[in-house]
C-alpha cells in the first residue's frame, strides 16, 4: 500500500536562501533564522509523575516478551516508538519492537530511531502495511530510497544526535514508548552496553528516551542481579525489563579492527590535516579534538600521534567515537582522558569497560544546544568528512549529489561548534567533483566550517584570518577552495546537476529545531 | 572485475574493465557494421552528471577514428576523458577498422624538457592498464613516473595499454615528475615507440637489455619517429640490466648511445636467472649491482637501483635505500607512493656529510678567489677529486631541498 499524502506542501525561504516547508508532518515548523539567532521560549517537556505504588517492591519489573511489554505500555495507534542505534547494523531489538507491534495489530506508528541501518530495511514492508507512518531519523540504502522515492506517507526529519536530544527535551518529538537494547541489564532496568555478549561501548544515544518517554522498556540478553554497574540507563526510569535470546549481532555491532586507509591519496589528506594542527599551533599541550571512525580520520589520529611524540605534546581529551587508535593515545599517555559518544571498535569497548579515564558521553553532554553549554565546542579541532561542499563553504553529508539520502546528520552538525572545524575530504569522487558552486543539500551553513584539506591542497575560509595568519611561512599548499575547484573540475570536466523534484520528502532540521533545508523527492 | 581480451571476431570486440570494484576505467563493447550508422549505449555510475558529456565524447571519438557505421556499448566506472578516448579507440582497433587513425584528447602543456643529469631519486611505477593511479601520481612528488608496458600489463592487453599510455603522456599532469616510460622487450617495444614517442615521453625504459644493439636500435626508432613528428626535444635511454649476460655488458650497453642518462638493474629477472633466491639483505645480488655502479660511472651516467619490492616494510626499505647511496647508486624504483619519501631521505646526504662539503666548497671558492692551485681546509691539503665531490654533493642537496 503506498498513500502519496495529497496536500500542498507551503515552503518558505530561510535565513540561507533554501526553500523550506512551513508544516512538517502536521506541525508548524520555524525556517532557519541563522546560526545562534533562534530564542526558544518556555519550559523543557517532561514525563508524567509516575508513583512507586505502580511499580513492584521487589524491584522486578521483568516481563515474558516484548509484546507482553508493549501491551502493558499501552501502546496505540499513532504513537511514537524509539531506539537507539548503539548497536549498528547488528541491532535486532528495533525490528522485533516494531514486528511485535506489528503483532499486536496497531498502524500508522511513527518510528524515531537514533539512526537506522541497512539490515533494518524490512521497515520499508512494515511502512507498505501501514504499522509505520513514517520515520524520523536517518535513513540510507533502502530505507533512504524509500523516503526519497516519495513513497513514506508523512516527510522525513533527519535531526543531528543534538537535535534529536533538543527534539525530545524542548517537547517536538514526544517518545511515548521507548525500546531501548541493553547489553547487560538488572531487573530494575539498570542498564550498561560496555559488558556482555553484545557489548557497544556506550548508550548516551538512549538517554533522552529513557528520561523523556512516557513508557521505557529495557531489553537485554545479559541479565544480571542487581545492581547492574555501571548503570548508563538508571532503571528507576524504566517500566518493564525484556530479556532475549540476543539483542544483536556482535560482528556487527563493532567491528575487530577498524582499518586505516590503504590509499596513498588519503593518506595524503590525513597527514595533511595534522600537519595543518601543528603549523597553525592548534596542536599543543592541554589541547583537544575528535575524528571519526572513517579511513582518512583513523589515519589522521596516526598521523599527529606521531607528531604529538615529535613535540612532546598530550592532549586534555579526545573526544570519541572511539577506536583501537585512540585507546592507544590513552594508553600511550598521549591523552588525559577518551569523552566517548560511541564505540566502534572491541578495544573501544574493552576500554570503556576497564579504563576509568575512557567515559561514556551522552548528546545532552556533548551535543544539545538548548542547555547550558556543551562538550563539542569546547573541542579545539574536529575533522570531519562530507559528500560535497561548496566555495562558500556550505557543506553537505545527508545526500549524494544526485539527491538520494546516503547519511545521517550524526553528530556532524553539533561537532561544527568545535574551535576549528576541519573537513578532510578527496577533491573528487569516480570523476564527481566534491567541491560544488552550491551544495544539494546543506547540511552545514559556511561559516562553521574552517578548513577543507584535500590531496589537491588545503583551502581556508577567509572568515578565519587567524587561520590564515597562522599558516604564513609554512610549506603547506594553502589555496583559495575556487583554485581547487577549478583545477578538479579541468580534470573532471564540469558536471551536469542532476534535476531534482519539487515535492519535498524530508526536512534537514539545524540544531536548534528550525529547518535548514529540504530534501527532495528523486526521479 | 571482467576484463576484455581480443575477440575471435574480427567485428566484435571489447576493451578496457568494468565491474564493482573497478575504478576511473570503463568497458567498451564493439560491433562494427557495415550500415545502420553508429548506435550508442551507455551505462555509468556518474550518468547524471557526465552521461551527456561521454555520449558527445564517445560521437567524437568515432568521428575522428572514422567510424561512421558500429554499435558501441559502454559501460562506465566514472572513467575520465582521457581514459574513455583510449578504450574506445582500442576496441575500434581492435575490431580492424581504425587502423592507423588516432583520437588524441586535449593536450596539457608540455613540461620543460628534462636535463640528462636531473634527480632520479625515485620513480613511481604506474601499471599500464590501471589508469585510475595516473591523476594523482604527481601529487606523491616522485622525481618520476614510470608508465608501464612490461611486466605489468598482460599479454593480451599490451595495444590497449599502449593506448592508453600515450593519451596519459599527452593529457595527464604529471607535476614535476620526469616522465618515463617502459616498453617491452624488442621487438614489441617497437610498437610501443610507434605510439608513444610522439608525445614526447622524457625517458624510456628498455628492459631486458643484454647488448649494446638492442639500446642502439631503440634510439634509431626514437630518432625516426622524433624526425618524423618534428620534435626537438631529448627522449632519455635507461637500459634495464636483468641478466648475467647483461650484467657482464654493462660498460658497453652504458655507452651504447649519447641519450643514456642512467643504468638500472632488475632484481628479479636477475635473481631468477642465476636460479637464485631474492634477499632484503640481497647479499646475492651484490656483484651484480656494484657491476652496475662502476660500469655507469665509467660511462659518465647514473647508477639507478632496482625496487623494493615490500611495500609494508618501511624500515627494510629505508635501510635498502641508504645502503644503495652507500654503494654508489642516486635513485630507485617506487611500486607504492608510500615508498617515495622514506626513499627521498635515504638518499639525501646526511647533515655532516653537508657540513663537510660546504666547508670544502667555502675553502675552494677561497682559494680560487686568492689565486691559489691548491686549496687547503685547516692544515689539510684538499685533492681536486674531493674538491669535485663537495661541489656535486652541495648541488645535490640544494637540489634535494636539503640546503637553501
Amino acid at each position: 500500500m503506498t498513500v502519496r499524502t495529497s496536500e500542498r506542501v507551503e515552503l518558505a525561504h530561510n535565513a540561507v536562501g533554501r526553500a523550506v516547508p512551513t508544516m512538517v508532518n502536521g506541525k508548524p515548523q520555524i525556517p532557519f533564522l541563522g546560526v545562534g539567532t533562534y530564542q526558544p521560549r518556555g519550559r523543557k517537556a517532561a514525563p508524567s509523575i509516575c508513583s512507586n505504588k505502580d511499580y513492584p517492591e521487589s524491584g522486578d519489573k521483568r516481563v515474558a516478551n516484548l509484546e507482553t511489554a508493549l501491551r502493558k505500555c499501552g501502546l496505540r495507534d499513532g504513537m511514537v516508538i524509539s531506539n537507539h542505534h548503539h548497536l549498528r547494523d547488528g541491532d535486532k531489538v528495533a525490528l522485533m519492537a516494531l514486528e511485535a507491534a506489528a503483532k499486536i495489530g496497531v498502524k500508522d506508528l511513527m518510528w524515531f530511531p537514533s539512526a537506522s541501518f541497512p539490515s533494518q530495511k524490512s521497515a520499508v514492508e512494515l511502512m507498505e502495511k501501514g504499522v509505520i507512518h513514517h520515520i524520523e531519523g536517518s535513513m540510507n540504502g533502502p530505507l533512504g530510497d524509500y523516503c526519497t522515492q516519495g513513497k513514506m506517507r508523512g516527510m522525513g526529519v533527519l535531526r543531528s544526535h543534538g537535535g534529536r536530544y533538543q527534539a525530545i527535551q524542548d517537547g517536538e518529538v514526544h517518545i511515548d514508548i521507548a525500546v531501548i537494547a541493553a547489553p547487560t541489564a538488572d531487573f530494575f532496568g539498570n542498564a550498561d552496553g560496555s559488558h556482555g555478549k553484545s557489548a557497544c561501548g556506550s548508550l548516551g544515544f538512549a538517554l533522552a528516551d529513557s528520561t523523556y518517554a512516557d513508557r521505557v522498556i529495557v531489553v537485554t540478553d545479559n541479565l544480571v542481579p542487581f545492581p547492574c554497574v555501571p548503570w548508563q540507563i538508571q532503571g528507576n526510569n524504566v517500566d518493564f525489563v525484556v530479556e532475549v535470546e540476543s539483542i544483536g549481532d556482535p560482528s556487527k555491532i563493532v567491528s575487530g579492527t577498524t582499518q586505516i586507509t590503504r590509499s596513498p591519496d588519503r593518506l595524503r589528506i590525513a597527514e595533511l590535516v595534522a600537519q595543518f594542527l601543528r603549523a597553525t599551533g592548534i596542536m599543543k599541550n592541554g589541547f583537544s579534538f575528535q575524528a571519526g571512525a572513517g579511513g582518512i580520520a583513523l589515519a589522521f589520529v596516526e598521523y599527529l600521534k606521531q607528531m604529538m611524540k615529535q613535540d612532546g605534546v598530550k592532549a586534555r581529551f579526545v573526544r570519541g567515537g572511539s577506536t583501537k587508535f585512540l585507546v592507544e593515545l590513552l594508553q600511550e599517555g598521549l591523552t588525559d582522558y577518551i569523552l566517548d559518544g560511541q564505540t566502534f571498535d572491541l578495544d573501544g569497548v574493552k576500554s570503556m569497560a576497564n579504563d576509568p579515564r575512557h567515559l561514556a558521553t551522552s548528546p545532552f553532554t556533548s551535543y544539545n544546544y538548548h542547555g547550558k553549554g556543551n562538550f563539542a565546542s569546547l573541542v579545539d579541532a574536529v575533522v570531519l568528512g562530507a559528500t560535497e561542499v561548496d566555495v562558500n563553504f556550505n557543506a553537505n553529508v545527508v545526500t549524494h549529489s544526485d539527491g538520494r539520502l546516503l547519511h545521517g546528520i550524526g553528530g556532524w552538525q553539533n561537532c561544527l561548534f568545535a574551535g576549528c572545524t576541519i573537513l578532510a575530504l578527496p577533491s573528487f569522487r569516480d570523476r564527481i567533483p566534491v567541491i560544488v558552486d552550491e551544495v544539494t543539500t546543506m547540511t552545514g551553513p559556511g561559516e562553521m566550517i574552517d578548513v577543507v584539506v584535500t590531496e589537491r591542497g588545503i583551502a581556508i575560509n577567509p572568515l578565519r584570518t587567524d587561520l590564515l595568519h597562522a599558516v604564513m611561512g609554512s610549506k603547506l599548499p594553502i589555496r583559495p577552495i575556487q583554485d581547487i575547484k577549478t583545477e578538479v573540475e579541468k580534470i573532471c570536466g564540469k558536471p551536469a546537476r542532476p534535476r531534482l523534484g519539487d515535492r519535498p520528502c524530508a526536512v534537514v532540521k539545524w540544531v536548534d529545531g528550525t529547518v535548514l533545508d529540504t530534501v527532495w523527492q528523486v526521479g | 572485475m571482467r576484463s576484455a581480451v581480443e575477440s575471435t571476431s574480427v567485428h566484435s570486440t571489447e576493451a578496457g574493465h568494468w565491474g564493482k570494484e573497478v575504478r576511473s576505467d570503463l568497458h567498451v563493447a564493439f560491433e562494427a557494421r557495415d550500415s545502420g550508422g553508429t548506435e550508442i549505449s551507455l551505462e555509468s555510475r556518474v550518468a547524471p552528471y557526465y552521461g551527456a558529456a561521454i555520449m558527445d565524447q564517445t560521437r567524437e571519438v568515432l568521428d575522428e577514428l572514422g567510424v561512421k557505421h558500429a554499435r558501441v556499448a559502454i559501460h562506465d566506472e566514472g572513467a575520465l576523458p582521457f581514459v574513455i578516448a583510449a578504450r574506445i579507440e582500442a576496441a575500434a582497433r581492435r575490431a580492424g577498422i581504425a587502423l592507423g587513425k588516432r583520437s588524441l584528447p586535449e593536450q596539457h602543456p608540455l613540461p620543460a624538457p628534462s636535463p640528462k643529469d636531473r634527480l632520479r631519486r625515485s620513480r613511481l611505477y604506474l601499471p599500464g592498464s590501471e589508469p585510475k593511479y595516473y591523476i594523482n601520481a604527481a601529487l606523491h612528488g616522485p622525481d618520476a613516473v614510470i608508465l608501464d608496458l612490461e611486466d605489468s600489463v598482460h599479454r593480451g592487453e599490451k595495444d590497449a595499454a599502449r593506448i592508453l599510455v600515450r593519451n596519459a603522456l599527452r593529457a595527464v599532469d604529471f607535476g614535476s615528475g620526469e616522465r618515463m616510460v617502459r616498453i617491452n622487450q624488442l621487438p614489441l617495444g617497437l610498437e610501443d615507440l610507434a605510439e608513444i614517442v610522439g608525445e614526447s615521453p622524457d625517458l624510456i625504459l628498455i628492459p631486458k637489455v643484454e647488448m649494446p644493439e638492442q639500446v642502439r636500435e631503440v634510439d634509431r626508432m626514437i630518432a625516426e619517429i622524433k624526425q618524423r613528428n618534428g620534435i626537438v626535444r631529448s627522449i632519455w635511454l635507461m637500459p634495464i640490466l636483468e641478466s648475467a649476460l647483461g650484467i657482464e655488458n654493462a660498460f658497453p650497453v652504458a655507452t651504447a648511445s649519447d641519450n643514456i642518462a642512467a643504468l638500472t638493474i632488475g632484481l628479479e629477472d636477475y635473481t631468477a636467472d642465476l636460479g637464485v633466491v631474492k634477499t632484503t639483505e640481497g647479499h646475492e645480488s651484490q656483484y651484480a649491482r656494484s657491476r652496475v655502479v662502476n660500469a655507469a660511472h665509467a660511462a659518465g651516467v647514473q647508477a639507478i637501483d632496482s625496487v623494493f619490492s615490500d611495500v609494508a616494510d618501511i624500515d627494510g626499505l629505508r635501510r635498502w635505500g641508504e645502503s644503495s647511496r652507500a654503494a654508489g647508486f642516486e635513485g630507485m624504483g617506487c611500486l607504492h607512493p608510500g615508498q617515495i619519501r622514506v626513499i627521498h631521505e635515504a638518499f639525501q646526504p646526511t647533515a655532516i656529510e653537508i657540513e663537510k662539503a660546504r666547508k670544502v666548497v667555502a675553502a675552494f671558492e677561497d682559494a680560487q678567489k686568492k689565486g691559489l692551485a691548491v686549496v687547503s681546509l685547516g692544515s689539510k691539503m684538499i685533492d681536486p677529486p674531493v674538491v669535485q665531490r663537495a661541489l656535486k654533493l652541495v648541488e645535490q642537496a640544494r637540489a634535494m631541498g636539503s640546503i637553501s
